[in-house]
């Protein structure tokens, strides 16, 4: 009878133990997972390359507003930089083709920006504009930033500014309030 | 004097001949990869495959339509230059390679070139008089280019 006992206690107190043993690996691994999207999600929020390109991509903007070709042209060779330096491995294996395509893009558009006369700067930065804005959409930014719209230039452009006001890339001194916000995104 | 310029004329001789002995790879692939051409890609029109062939394809395909000086140096040097230039910007023969996105920014970059009288390069129609758009071929591959850009 005590022998019994004795068993009975030892198998429940093994149980227990397997039990708990399970419980704490599956929390570990809870933790675990826990971890990874938190940090998926920090890269989602703002991916320091990413934030990289958007700067030079705003410097750029800002030379054009300016109509200064040789800000624009640094800004460019920048911005190819920065796009090179771009690391799209953190990202889903879907989005990493299009990111794949969106950088080829923009690195072509810079490239151009660098070695043209700001009517063909304006033109690629059209396009550019379409690449950083679809870069966006899958890394998201931790800035509040604009999309505006200029329905002059080109039969309709749009481009990224930090601020609400409207400052026309395209246009620049010539006609430098044309356009509206379209969009705010954060 | 007279010496020296004979001089001069001899060493430029040298030089000349010299510089045929460089003689960089030609411009001339076989079309391999039928499925990666422009005209297939979008099933372009014969009229418009014509003028995108005599206007466009010498520096932009991977087959050049070499005329005679192109044996002479230093004419091959600027020719191969501008050639890869001319490729690496847009090359019909890898169209069905470029993405979506690369294709519709393409197709939007040659409307454009071709509106502003950029392209064909003036220094190209100068010499190859048949490569010069009229007003009508013009308007010939504008308004296909647009119709292809609107079914996109």
């Amino acid at each position: 009878m005590k022998r019994l006992k004795m068993s009975i206690a030892a198998v429940l107190l093994l149980a227990v133990t397997y039990v708990k043993a399970q419980d704490g690996h599956d929390h570990n691994a809870m933790k675990m997972d826990n971890k990874k999207m938190d940090h998926s999600k920090m890269t989602m929020k703002s991916d320091a390359k990413a934030e990289a390109i958007l700067s030079d991509y705003f410097n750029l903007k800002d030379a054009l507003v300016n109509d200064d070709v040789k800000e624009a042209a640094q800004a460019g060779s920048k911005l190819i930089v920065s796009l090179k330096a771009f690391d799209r491995k953190t990202y889903e294996n879907i989005q990493q083709l299009e990111l794949i395509e969106i950088i080829e893009d923009a690195t072509e558009n810079a490239e151009h920006i660098v070695k043209s006369p700001i009517d063909h700067q304006r033109e690629h930065f059209k396009t550019l504009s379409k690449d950083v804005t679809d870069l966006l959409a899958i890394t998201g930014t931790a800035n509040t930033l604009y999309e505006q719209f200029c329905p002059m230039y080109d039969k309709g452009s749009a481009w990224l500014s930090t601020s609400k006001e409207v400052k026309n890339p395209f246009y620049g001194s010539k006609m430098l309030k044309c356009g509206s916000v379209k969009k705010q995104i954060n | 004097m007279k010496k020296n310029i004979k001089k001069i004329l001899f060493v430029g001789l040298i030089i000349f001949l010299l510089i045929q002995l460089y003689q960089p790879a030609r411009n001339n692939g076989f079309e391999q990869d039928i499925t990666a051409n422009f005209t297939k890609v979008y099933n372009v029109p014969k009229n418009i495959e014509t003028i995108l062939r005599t206007s466009c394809y010498d520096c932009h395909s991977n087959n050049t339509n070499y005329p005679w000086y192109s044996n002479i140096q230093p004419a091959r040097f600027f020719m191969e230059s501008h050639i890869n230039e001319g490729k690496e910007n847009l090359n019909f023969n890898e169209w069905g390679n470029y993405s979506g996105r690369k294709q519709k920014n393409k197709l939007d970059r040659i409307a454009k070139q071709i509106k502003s009288n950029e392209m064909p390069l003036a220094s190209y129609t100068l010499i190859h008089k048949n490569a010069t758009l009229s007003a009508t071929q013009k308007k010939e591959v504008l308004d296909w280019i647009n119709k292809i850009q609107n079914s996109l």
